[in-house]
């Protein structure tokens, strides 16, 4: 495999090369939730991971900070080996990458007051020597994400999702990550409250020199905020591109499909545009259609579709796309 | 779409007892539904948007909710003082509703075919060869392949898309003249929210019903609706033509909604311009205008009264201080109406 | 424009937007997960007055009652034998010219501490076994779980008979049978509970801070779990109490000449005919605490559950 995704510079912060993540799911069979994803991010920029159900986009993103371990494959940050470090390497590791999660009222530990809940990562890590010091912390990461000083005494259910949420974002910076892995972080909120965590994750990206990887289904979303893209589909990459490049040159049947069936809040731009809609079902990851894996819904499929598995290949620079037959 | 209104609902008040005290869901709200047209009704959480749809039905749980107010005309009868008798005649024949989640929508012990005929058989009197068959039409029309088949499955065998075909297939059964959508493509994911959408449309234009579409996403709005009611904490803020709500909205909150959206054509560079602040709290609903504490051009009275409506066209009406003559005048932000 | 019935002055339309901190704002103190709960059980009028007459009832077995009697557990008179209530005796006094008021108050006092000592193993055994079998998970748990079961098939009679038969029968050997059967049913619980909080996001975050398998459990994974676990407890209770009353009954309790709930009850089921009311205080005790507890476990239930929450 050669050199993916970097514009070869080399500074690459994290290098994902072949990742599999298989579940067990009952007497021999497997489900396949990643099945063999490769690419780098650079430091400082926002990869996003589109895809729909069952792609495998949430569980690459927690066999990143190794919620799972992997099946296959190998996650190197920094120049090390994510899941092979252990002890005291290990766990520093561990800290440079970080998570917020989708759904804010489950991620907040209910029994838990605030100041503890983002104070948690500085307590399991030793970084404050003092209750003051604690306590100083938690009131300038609040003040960070734009929340009061005295909320670090309430209890999340006493919040709104969007500040639910913005207490998450405060727990992960705490212990002064480098990469974050956002999982479809604005999801669950609602509209106009989406924007406040968007803009928040830009300002602190740039303030602390974050690197992103940002996990949605709303493709509106992972445009404006990612510098490039990836889409996913059943378990594996089918295109990454830059941002702009993705959604004015889509080379990958799906992620034409994808891009044409999000429907855009401007009704002119509706009523013009020609649509793309796939017919026929999500196929279940557990037993994925043979060689390309999108042509049983793909509206080009070929013949050779069905023997030949695709190649993961750089068409144009930067641009990567899992090469079907139908279209190469 | 300029029919007549088949639908007429008038200065609507719902409330709710919770062990917290009352929760005042639906305040005053007012709107039309025109024969043949998509109606599309957005807010966000709190805005009362869901209560009000499922009040037309009487839905809500008796136990703790009271209809305060309002009357909701159709056909000569308000739907909000008839009796439970009289309704279980209304639903699903005349007025039909299709959920958010197509999961639990469906009972998982009965077959999809009898689920269908059940409806047939109660508001038709359809026997049961003709119900069968008209089961296996409207499979059809709803556009799921081999329907004969299909008819005798039970719910547990199909993806959520064709699951909520099903359930659109049980509402349309009767012919309804009023199809109210709950969010009926929230659960589903993106390529196949498309599929429902343009199914909708399609028997919309087909059928020639009505249909009332909840949702909080802009861009299903823009898809599929001819009018659009923007509601905000409990009540109807504003409302107008599809082309009238995007291009020229004249209220701080739909400003705000369409500014918070990312378009394709957004500029990275810039920054997002969201709405500070999160909805009210509906225990305690605020006197004057609920959008104050949120928005950007407050004055002194909207904190203190409520504004009335100004018309601006034929459908067109919004209701903010800012209208009134004495108001500063304030343009709205460059995004909305200068994009194309 | 419509306007009302108010006059507006061009003053009011001066701008007045709120600052953003404002809007953050949250009203009233911080109310924990506790206070929640109980304003919620305030409202369970049955859990209240529940609350209440346990209360009182411990009150009266463990102080007052002892307090408002000159006479003994155990001192006989016979010249004085079955008077019903009168003013001195105010329950009355039994076949040997016994104070029944003393006697049942010391009877309830052994159900509790039966009944106390039985929850308290069901914690310690019952919520230490679920939780390492939620928690690990997987094989462990399997096996676990088989052992529970195996456990469960054996009717607690037996346990109880087996342990009486082998060790002299007193208030420790009959909190031990009992509990010895019954924890399994909260080990059940803990160990749903556990599997259920694993798999939560905040579970999750923890995890990815770095957080080690203690700290999970003791600060994340039991904090959550202590709703069902008390109100389990509160359950437990009136089932040793029933469950003691029943060996009694079967001659396998508390033998003479101590005095629990059951045995009172249980001597006085063959005087019926003649002293009722023998049979009716120690009865009414018996009820009002089963009663009781499993109100209050019902009310805390309800209480304590989040999802019920406004």
């Amino acid at each position: 495999m050669t050199e993916q995704g970097t514009n070869g510079n080399g500074r690459a912060l994290l290098e994902i090369k072949e990742l599999k993540k298989h579940f067990r799911v009952g007497r021999g069979v497997t489900l396949k939730a990643v099945d063999g994803i490769s690419l780098e991010i650079e430091r400082g920029e926002t990869l996003g991971l589109v895809g729909e159900s069952g792609c495998g986009k949430t569980t690459a993103g927690r066999v990143l900070v190794r919620l799972y371990e992997p099946s296959g494959g190998e996650v190197i940050f920094g120049g090390k080996d994510v899941h092979g470090t252990e002890g005291e390497e290990g766990r520093a590791l561990n800290r440079k990458m970080q998570m917020i999660f989708q759904d804010q009222q489950a991620s907040l530990n209910p029994r838990m007051i605030v100041r503890d809940i983002i104070a948690e990562g500085l307590d399991i890590h030793n970084l404050v020597g003092s209750k003051k010091e604690r306590l100083d912390r938690v009131q300038e990461l609040l003040d960070v994400v734009g929340l009061d000083k005295e909320h670090a005494n309430r209890y999340p259910h006493e919040f709104s999702g969007g500040q639910r949420q913005r207490i998450g974002v405060a727990r992960a910076l705490a212990v002064n990550p480098e990469f974050i892995v956002a999982d479809e972080p604005v999801s669950a909120l609602d509209v106009s409250i989406q924007a406040q965590v968007i803009n928040l994750m830009r300002r602190l990206q740039e303030e602390r020199d974050l690197t992103y990887l940002f996990i949605s289904h709303d493709l509106s979303v992972v445009k404006y905020i990612s510098d490039r893209v990836g889409v996913m589909y059943l378990g594996q990459l089918v295109e990454l591109a830059d941002s702009d490049e993705l959604y004015e040159n889509p080379l990958h049947p799906y992620t034409r499909a994808l891009l044409s069936a999000v429907p855009v809040p401007d009704p002119d731009y509706e009523t013009e545009r020609e649509r793309t809609v796939l017919q026929g079902d999500l196929p279940s990851p557990v037993n994925p259609p043979s060689g390309c894996r999108f042509r049983t819904r793909c509206p080009q499929a070929v013949e050779a579709a069905a023997q030949v598995e695709p190649e993961w290949r750089e068409i144009k620079l930067g641009h990567w796309v899992q090469a079907c037959p139908c279209f190469t | 779409m300029n029919g007549d209104s088949i639908l007429e609902v008038r200065d609507l008040r719902i409330s709710f007892s919770t062990y917290a005290g009352e929760v005042q869901a639906v305040r005053g709200v007012s709107f039309d539904l025109r024969r043949g047209e998509t109606l599309a009704i957005v807010g966000e959480s709190g805005s009362g948007k869901t209560v009000t749809a499922k009040s037309l039905l009487r839905l809500l749980p008796e136990a703790n909710t009271t209809i305060k107010g309002g009357e909701a005309l159709f056909e000569g009868q308000d739907l909000l003082k008839l009796s439970e008798q009289q309704m279980q005649k209304l639903r699903g024949s005349k007025i039909a509703m299709v959920f958010q989640d197509p999961m639990t929508s469906l009972d998982p012990t009965m077959k999809i075919g009898r689920q269908i005929t059940e409806s047939l058989k109660e508001h038709l009197g359809l026997s049961g060869q003709r119900a069968r068959e008209r089961a296996v039409e409207l499979l059809t029309l709803v556009g799921i392949p081999n329907p004969e088949d299909r008819v005798k499955q039970y719910p547990h065998q199909f993806s959520g898309g064709m699951r909520q075909r099903v359930v659109i297939a049980i509402a349309l059964a009767c012919d309804p003249q009023i199809l109210i959508a709950d969010e009926p493509t929230t659960a589903l994911d993106v390529t196949i929210q498309a599929q429902i959408l343009e199914l909708l449309r399609d028997l919309q234009e087909q059928l020639g019903m009505s249909v009332i579409l909840i949702t909080h996403d802009l861009g299903v709005v823009a898809h599929t609706a001819h009018r659009v009611a923007v509601m905000y904490a409990g009540k109807v803020i504003e409302t107008g033509t599809l082309r009238e709500i995007f291009y020229n909205p004249q209220m701080p909150y739909t400003w705000g909604l369409l500014a918070s959206i990312p378009l394709p054509t957004a500029d990275r560079s810039q920054d997002l311009i969201p709405i500070p602040g999160s909805p009210p709290d509906m225990h305690d609903p605020p006197k004057g205008c609920p959008f104050t504490p949120r928005c950007p051009y407050a004055m002194r009275v909207c904190a203190e009264e409520m504004p009335g409506y100004t018309t601006f066209s034929a459908e067109h009406k919004a209701a903010c201080w800012l209208h009134h003559p004495m108001a500063p005048n304030v343009e709205p932000p460059v995004r909305i109406g200068g994009t194309r | 424009m419509e306007t009302r019935h108010r006059e507006l002055t061009p003053d009011l339309f001066n701008s007045a937007p709120l600052t953003a901190q404002e809007g953050e704002r949250i009203a009233g103190p911080p109310i924990g997960f506790w206070k929640d709960s109980w304003i919620r059980l305030k409202k369970n009028r049955g859990a209240l007055i529940s609350l209440g007459v346990i209360v009182v009832l411990i009150a009266l077995a463990f102080a007052l009652g002892p307090l408002l009697s000159p006479y003994t557990l155990y001192g006989q008179d016979l010249t004085r034998r079955f008077l019903g209530p009168t003013a001195e005796f105010w329950f009355g006094t039994d076949k040997f010219g016994r104070d029944m008021w003393t006697r049942v108050w010391a009877g309830t006092r052994v159900s509790l501490y039966i009944a106390f000592l039985a929850a308290f193993l069901d914690i310690f055994v019952g919520v230490v076994y679920g939780a390492i079998s939620g928690f690990l998970g997987g094989r462990v748990d399997d096996v676990m779980q088989r052992v529970i079961e195996v456990l469960n098939g054996i009717p607690y009679l037996v346990v109880a008979i087996l342990a009486m038969t082998i060790f002299k029968p007193g208030i420790l050997t009959i909190s031990i049978a009992i509990g010895l059967t019954g924890w399994t049913y909260m080990a059940r619980i803990v160990r749903g509970r556990m599997l259920q909080l694993k798999e939560q996001d905040f579970t999750l975050a923890s995890r990815s801070l770095g957080a080690s398998r203690s700290r999970l459990v003791w600060k994340h994974l039991l904090p959550n779990s202590l709703g069902p676990i008390i109100v389990n407890l509160m359950f437990t209770i009136p089932t040793a109490i029933f469950a003691e009353a029943f060996l009694s009954f079967i001659g396998l309790g508390i033998q003479v000449p101590e005095a629990s709930l059951g045995s009172l009850i249980s001597d006085a089921a063959s005087e019926m005919r003649f002293h009722p009311y023998l049979l009716w205080f120690p009865s009414i005790v018996f009820c009002l605490l089963m009663v009781c507890f499993n109100l209050l476990g019902d009310g805390l239930r309800d209480a304590l559950d989040p999802k019920m929450r406004k």
